[in-house]
Formats: C-alpha cells, structure tokens, sequence
C-alpha cells in the first residue's frame, strides 16, 4: 500500500523521500550498522551468538511458522542520514501555518497560552524525559517529589483532597469520573451540558456507555447562556450518579448557577463533578469550596504546547476516602524511609489499579502524562499565587477588550450570550447560511484564524462561531480581526 | 562507583518567601485597559469569585529552575544507564526526533484549524497510518489512542461495535485473556464491559491450547494476546489459536507492548490477528516522560475500518482532509486527534532506520536478551521456568535463591539500584514465583549487557554472602528503602491532607 503512487501525488510536488534503498545491506543483513544499534555489525552479532550458543539469528527466530515470517522488506522509507530525516520533517512542517504564523482565535479545550521558557528547559531534562513509571522509588525520588507537588498544588487550587498525577487528557478525566461517580454511588446517570465540546461528548460516551452508565443533557439558557436551572433539577432522579458542569462553560460563559449545583445534587444524593480551566483558578472560587465532589481538567493549557491537539494533561481530583479509592491511576504519596528518619515519595494505593487488581482495577490506565504534570507543577511554581491571578485579570480584560471591539462591527452580535465571560465567547454573524464559512476562510486568506464554527454541531446559534482570546493575543491582532471582519462582511 | 545525587531538596512551598515570583505574565496593553474602562473583576460573579490567593510556591525562577533540576537529578532515567525493565521496552530515544518535535510549526498548531493550514501534520499522519499498517499488517489505522491501555480499549469497543453489528453483543460478553497477560488486558476489557475469561499456560509457557478450545464458544466476544507473551515466549501455536478464536466467531487482539522483538521479522496480520495496538513509546522508541505521554494507535483489518474512531485522514490526491465518512465509527476516544507530539517523533523513527533497520532492531533485541540470558544462567543460580526459547524479554525465578538465603527477587532488584542500573521487573508475570523479568533492548552495547549480567551475578553472591546488605538495599540512591507500607494511606497524597500545619507555615 505504500508506494509510488502516493510519492508521486505528493502536495509538496516533489519526491521528498529518499528511494535509495540500502541493498548492500540487504544482502548481509548482519552488518546493518546504525548509529541507534550498537551491537548489529556483524564482528559484535558474531561473538554474542557465540555465547548464546546459536549459528544464527535466524535461529532465534526459528519458532516463529514459516508461512507468516515476513520474508520481504517492510515497504516503508529510509532516509539514510539524520540531517536528511530532519529535513525532510521539517520540510513536511514548513506546510502547516502556525499561530506563529498568525493570530488563531481558537480555543475549545486546547489553548495557546505563553509558555515560559523555564518550563522547556525542565522538561527538557532528560532524568525526566527518559525514565519510566517510578516503579523503583528509591531512584525515581525527583519524578515522585515533583508529580507530588502537582497533586498538592493542584489540590489547593481546587480545595480538593486528592489529586492523582495525571490522566491522557481533559476528555478522559470527564470519562473516569463519570465512571467514579457512579461506582461510588451505584448509580447508572450522567447529567451534562447541553453545550459540551462534541468530542468531549463522544469520548464521555465511550467510557460510560460499556459500564451501563446513561447520559443525559440539561440544557443551557438561550439568552444568558448559563444552565437552566428548572431543567436540571427536573432531570435530576434517584438513578442520578452526578451532574456535570463547566466554568467557564464551553460557550465561556462564567454562570454564578454553578455554585449552586453541588447542594442540589447532594439534597438528591447524587454527586458533583466541575470542569475547571487551571489559569481561570487565580480568580475564580476553587470548585472544592462550593461542594465539588470531583474536578476535572484539561491542563494543556499550563504544561505544555497546542501541539495539535496533544499530548495534552488530563486532571482529575476529588474529595474524601470514599472518592480516593475510587480515583483512576498513579497516585503519589508522602513518606519516609523504613528507618524513619527522611522524608521520602512512593506510588500508593496501587491496589486500585490495573497491575495489580487486574479487571478489577478502577480503570485500565497504565501510561499517562506524568511528563506535563512536572510541566503543570512548573507552571504554578513560576507564576505562584499572585501570577497566577494576574494572568487570569490580564485574560479578563482582554476578552472585554476583544468583545467591545467585535460588537461595533456592523452584522455581528458579540456576546451571543449575555452572561460574563472569560477567554471564551461565542460571536453571530447576521446573514445567510455559509456566512461564517466564507468569512473564515476568507480570514485564513488574510493571515488570521477565525473561532471555531458552530454551525454544525450547535444549528440553534445560527452563523455563530467561538471565539478564545488569551494572554497570546496582542491588541494589534484583535484590531486586525476586528478590521477584516468588517471589510470582509461588507464585502 | 556509582553514587545517586542526593540534595535533600524541600518542597518548593517550604521555600516559598511572600512577594516572590518567578514569571511576570503579560498585562493587557493601555489601549485595551481603557476601551474596558471599569474594574474587569466587576464581571465575575461574586458566587465564583475567589476569597485570598491559593498557596502557590512564591519562588522566584532560578529557585525554581534549580529546585527541578535538583530533582532530576535524583531520578535514574534511559539517558544515565541500561533500564532493563521487563515488558517497557526501555530502548535509547534518538535526539533527532526530540528536535524534530520542537519545531513552532508542530508546537503552535490548533486541532481545530482549518485543514488548508495544516496540510504537513495530516501528510505526516497520513504516511504514519500507512507505514504502520504496512509493519502490523493491517488495513488502516487510528493514531488516536494516547498509550497501550488506550489503544486495548479501543480494540474493545471495536469487539463491541463489532458484535453489536451482528446483534451478537448480548452474548459474546466473554474476553479470553492467557493468565501471562499484562494487567491491563483485564482491565480494558472489563472496563469495556466483558468478563473475563482466564486462559492457563501450559508447560512451555504458551496458551494451554486444549483449555482454549473448552472455553471459546458462542459466548466469546475475542481474544486478547501479546506476542511473544510477557514471559518472552513466541506463541508458535498462534495460528491454531486464531483459528479457534476465529471459528467461535471471535475476533483476535494483539497487544503490541512486545513488538519490539518481532518488528519486520512477522506481522500481526499474517498471523491472524483482527486488531493490533502499537505502543510507539516502547517500539518506536519516543520517550515515556516518567510515565508518559505515550501513543497507542489502533490497526484493523479491513471490514473492520468501518467502527475505527473519527476523523481519519484522507487524500484526495492533492489535499489531505479529515475524513469523517465512517460508516458505523465508535467515535472518539481522545477529544483531538491524539498524541501528535508523539506521533510525529515516531514518524521520524521510521524514517531513521527504514526496512532493514527495523528489522535489525528486532533481531538485535532478541540478540542482546538472549546474550544476557545464556551468561546469567551460565554463571548463577537463578532459574529459568518454561522453555528456553526467549526473543525481546526473559523472566527469571528467584524462588532457589531465596529459599536459601531469605533473601527475595525485591532485594536484589532493589541492590542492582547501587551499581548505577535499574532493576528489572520484578513479581511480575505472577505465574513465576520471584519473577524477575529483563529486558534489554537493542540500543544497548555490549559493556551495558556485560554490566548487567555482572550485577545478576554479584546479586547472587551477595544473597549467599552478605543477605543482610541485599536486604537492607538500596545503599547509593538518593533515600535509603522506603516504607510503602506507611505511605499507603490517603492521608499522604496532597499537604493538604499529609500535613496541615506545613501548609499552614508555609503561606
């Protein structure tokens, strides 16, 4: 299946890969020398299968039925020098235009926020990069300290007791606590927003549907876009494991409504899951202090690049033994040496998980993201308390900023939704079906990335697209926008 | 001789200083204060307003960078020495992909970019698909799984998605999975809903073939396998178990956390296998980060496309676009498109050592672990149950050795700390009393084997000699052995709870 054809009907327009093919090689295979392979040159195989005992290494291989060895060449590329290799993905690279390249209004789960340099250089370090789950606590005690900082600072900014040290990502966080909740209460529901990231959804849905769990949606408020209140107390019934809220919501709505959430869910016995943004927590009330049960994160947004879409950092904590022995993967805790006398980090209550309790673990994850938990706790530690609000107020503004200027543009109504916002809002465009569509991609022909189209997933918004504003995005850029809109609309 | 970095570094909180700070964020510019005007905290709501600071570190950046990198150095990675930890694959991450990832073109795109300006990510996912459907032998694949236990759950829902197609989901409820299996076989299974169904081993090692006959049947949704299995041995009979799984109508899954020693020498799909999961952190040597990021893509044969997750990615043979033209999808089962960081290193891998590269990986990880073994079994006490025959991994018993010296495989794994390796695997497969299970992958040279094999040696010398050394290990690590026992109480997860009154002190 690979081939010529695909070389051949490149976009670059030109053959890219290499078709050199290392025959010599073929022909004695054991003397592929590599830089990655210390021991494949053919003097070095030669006295290792000595010692083993073997003439060969097809012997080695000589369990395996004759009829599915693969007795050809793998049909995929070579590019002999690492020079060329990097090249070559670069070049792949060049194609894409970044929001390096231009201002992207994207947001919707994944954000663009200014990383600080200090954090790649730490996560850069390769003691971290390159070792594995810290198995082994006594040589792993600089992963285990730091993923341990993450659970507590995590746990401050949320109010929560317990944060384990990581999961894939904010999607699958929603998925296992999903799944918690309705261990812990027997339950067989999921209440959630109406406006929730589609994939989210469809991810939520993976992990619900095989345990038997039901989701249901409430819905949101047309007008102020925060819940509707009457709709969810309505929903809420004795099958109900938890109910699910944003803040900001998806739509970057701030809804004072979700304060009251947990208490209407506890008067029913069921549970209380939030949805928080990390850097919104410099400002806004920690989840724990109005009655969260569980929180959840995406923490791309303060541990490492867009990346397109991922490695992200999945969070997830909770409040209360009962909780914690429910929580999904690693878990780090303080202790000390047998002897008592230092201070020391361990992975804990492994009886939860899949090594060891096998399918009757609370979940299968084993790999997680502990990479850009480090990141996470970076993050935090450079920008601290007052940083940390800081940024929130500086996202704040901006967003005000970024919505007064919108709003003036004849056709356009911002905020959709009358309710406050925050690095988030969602932006209507008066006109004909395609509207949006033509002036998004009218605005990639400008050198800006509009908001995410609605259209399709939420029909009721009409024309109307979401919009993100972070700290990234100059005064400059919003005024670019705001200028090619309207020149483009009236176009 | 090797001694670990120890700097008795406190957490950063207990450094913390009021007024600290080790980043300025961006404030919003004069033009955008006053077009705001009024106070911007006026538009939170006051029942989400937050009362004080959270207790953040107050630090400023060098103390920060230095406290990180203090702790770096207290943790043994792949870059410091040989980690022959069993079943991880633990192979050297080439310097070149880690470049290649670092590019803003990569860093600073948007998954919800328009496609006309991504047109080199979805070409690399594009080839990627194709180069890892041409090393599984499958038909297409899904590179949204983001690790090993991701990708089994996928496989999983496609089981479902599967059966349900054939209104058989209601009684396939029953995953086969061989008692040697990784813990997450089970638990991604049960997680998607099924029983499990545990298959022995026989004498050898392999699937009891005649105990797989008895419990395939009309209840059976599929089989869960890796292959060569964690004990390091090639299930020769693989062909007779697809054909028992596949005439119970079961579908067959390989776990592909030992591909490692079978890449370019058999695929997955000539075997007989219906799904595989690739995990390019171990195989394709990206880097597991202290746990993660990972990837896991998911490769089916062809009428099994039809419930991959969406989007895939298409050419149309002059732009590549997200296809969503999945007939009977599962859907999702990351909210993006995957680990594209991680995908992007693996890519690059491929490219670095081509067919014949590939296959020299393989063989020359199978070389390095039968070295390892022939020399620690040729000089020590340390017994090999099941056949000989060992590819990627082998796993040793202790169970002599501890019998008559008190001294157990935790001991040893812990005292190989002090001579700058890691321990291997140990307790695990559970089907091996005092398993140790090693691994040496194919980047490592000939002294890092010999190191090793040395240390197995001395272990067992010292067991005989010295137990209480061995007992009372590690000694050059950055702590002495810790107390896992003590730490195994909820209260130690967060300050918070572990210790209020340093948290108190502290802000």
């Amino acid at each position: 299946m690979v081939g010529a054809d695909y070389k051949r009907n490149d976009f670059l327009g030109r053959r890219i890969i290499s078709s050199r093919k290392p025959t010599a090689f073929r022909i004695q295979m054991a003397t592929f020398d590599h830089p990655f392979l210390p021991n494949a040159s053919a003097p070095i195989r030669k006295m290792m299968l000595e010692a083993i005992g073997v003439a060969s290494i097809d012997e080695l291989y000589s369990d395996i039925p004759s009829q599915v060895r693969t007795n050809r060449a793998l049909k995929v590329d070579w590019l002999p020098s690492e020079q060329e290799v990097k090249n070559h993905v670069d070049r792949m690279l060049a194609e894409n235009k970044s929001a390096s390249d231009m201002p992207v209004f994207l947001g919707a789960g994944i954000y663009n926020h200014y990383l600080p340099a200090a954090i790649k250089a730490i996560l850069a370090r390769t003691e971290f990069q390159t070792s594995y789950t810290p198995y082994q606590a006594e040589v792993s005690q600089g992963l285990l300290q730091s993923l341990f900082e993450f659970q507590s600072m995590i746990a401050d900014l949320t109010q929560m007791d317990a944060v384990n040290s990581s999961l894939y990502d904010g999607s699958t966080a929603l998925g296992e606590a999903a799944r918690m909740a309705s261990r812990a209460t027997g339950r067989k529901k999921i209440l959630v927003p109406e406006g929730l990231h589609p994939g989210k959804f469809s991810v939520l849905k993976n992990y619900a549907e095989p345990a038997g769990i039901g989701i249901e949606t409430f819905r949101y408020d047309r007008v102020t876009g925060g819940l509707e209140k009457g709709n969810l107390v309505s929903k809420i019934d004795r099958d109900t494991a938890a109910v699910y809220c944003e803040v900001p919501s998806f739509f970057g709505v701030l809804d004072p409504e979700v304060a009251n959430v947990p208490s209407i869910c506890h008067a029913k016995g069921a549970l209380s899951i939030v949805g928080f943004d990390p850097v919104s927590l410099g400002g806004l009330k920690p989840p724990g202090e109005y009655g969260a049960d569980i929180v959840i994160a995406e923490g791309q947004s303060i541990s490492t690049e867009m990346n397109f879409g991922g490695p992200a950092l999945g969070i997830i904590g909770c409040r209360g033994e009962n909780l914690i022995r429910q929580l999904p993967g690693r878990l780090i805790g303080m202790t000390t040496t047998l002897d008592g006398k230092e201070r020391a980090f361990s992975m804990v209550l492994q009886t939860r998980e899949q090594h060891i309790r096998r399918e009757k673990a609370t979940s299968n994850i084993c790999t997680n993201e502990a990479l850009f938990a480090i990141g996470a706790a970076t993050y935090l530690s450079l920008l601290g308390p007052q940083g940390l609000r800081q940024l929130f107020e500086s996202i704040l503004v901006k967003t005000s900023y970024a919505i007064k200027m919108l709003s003036e543009i004849p056709g356009v109504v911002v905020p959709h939704f009358t309710g406050p916002h925050y690095q988030e809002f969602v932006v209507s465009f008066k006109g004909p079906k395609g509207t949006l569509g033509r002036l998004n991609k009218s605005l990639i022909g400008h050198g800006v990335h509009g908001g995410k189209s609605l259209v399709k997933d939420f029909p009721e918004l009409g024309e109307s697209a979401l919009f993100c504003v972070t700290e990234v995005h100059s005064t400059e850029a919003v005024d670019k926008l705001r200028l090619l809109i309207e020149k483009l609309l009236e176009a | 001789m090797f001694h670990q970095a120890k700097w008795d570094e406190p957490l950063l909180l207990e450094r913390s200083a009021p007024g600290k700070r080790g980043h300025n964020p961006t404030r919003p510019s004069d033009i955008e204060r006053k077009v705001v005007g009024q106070d911007p905290w006026k538009n939170v709501p006051k029942a989400l307003l937050r009362n004080g600071l959270p207790t953040l570190p107050e630090v400023s950046e060098p103390e920060v960078v230095r406290h990180y990198t203090r702790l770096s150095q207290e943790n043994f990675a792949v870059d410091l020495g040989i980690y022959p930890l069993g079943s991880c694959t633990m192979k050297y991450n080439p310097k070149v992909s880690e470049a290649i990832a670092q590019n803003p073109k990569l860093e600073k795109i948007h998954p919800e970019q328009d496609e006309s300006t991504v047109q080199g990510i979805l070409a690399i996912l594009h080839r990627l698909d194709e180069f890892l459907a041409e090393i599984t032998g499958m038909s297409r694949m899904s590179l949204q799984p983001v690790a090993g236990a991701a990708g089994e759950y996928l496989g999983a829902l496609i089981m479902r998605a599967y059966h349900k197609s054939k209104g058989e989901l209601e009684e396939r409820r029953e995953m086969i999975i061989p008692d040697s299996a990784h813990g997450t076989n089970p638990a991604s299974a049960a997680m998607a809903g099924f029983n499990v169904v545990v298959v022995p081993s026989n004498d050898e090692g392999t699937v009891d073939l005649e105990a797989l006959r008895k419990v395939a049947g009309p209840k059976t949704a599929g089989l869960m396998i890796t292959n060569p299995n964690t004990l390091g041995i090639f299930e020769k009979n693989v062909l007779q178990i697809a054909e028992v799984v596949h005439d119970a109508g079961g579908l067959l899954y390989y776990d592909g956390a030992n591909f490692n020693a079978i890449l370019g020498k058999v695929r997955p799909g000539d075997m007989g296998f219906d799904i595989v999961h690739l995990n390019l952190h171990k195989t394709f040597a990206t880097p597991h980060g202290g746990g993660g990021p990972g990837a896991g893509p998911v490769g089916v044969r062809k009428d099994l496309e039809q419930f991959l997750p969406v989007p895939l990615v298409g050419f149309d043979g002059k732009k590549y676009f997200f296809d969503y033209d999945v007939p009977h999808s599962v859907g999702k089962v990351t909210a993006f498109h995957g680990n594209i960081g991680v995908l992007v290193r693996a890519y690059a891998y491929i490219l670095s050592l081509g067919p014949d590269g590939l296959k020299a990986v393989a063989e020359t990880a199978v070389l390095n672990t039968n070295y390892v073994l022939a020399k620690v079994l040729e000089r020590s006490k340390f017994e090999l149950p099941f056949s000989r025959r060992r590819k990627h991994e082998f796993v040793l018993s202790a169970k002599k050795i501890s019998e008559q010296t008190g001294v157990r495989a935790l001991d040893m794994g812990k005292r190989m700390l002090d001579w700058g390796l890691h321990s291997p695997t140990v307790y695990f497969p559970q089907i091996v009393e005092e398993a140790m299970m090693v691994e040496a992958p194919e980047t490592e040279s000939l002294r890092d084997l010999d190191e090793l094999v040395e240390a197995f040696i001395r272990v067992g010398k010292e067991a005989d000699s010295d137990p209480e050394t061995l007992r009372s290990a590690p000694h050059n690590t950055s702590v002495g052995r810790i107390d896992e026992v003590k730490a195994s109480h909820p209260k130690t997860l967060t300050l918070k709870w572990n210790n209020p009154s340093a948290r108190a002190k502290a802000s």
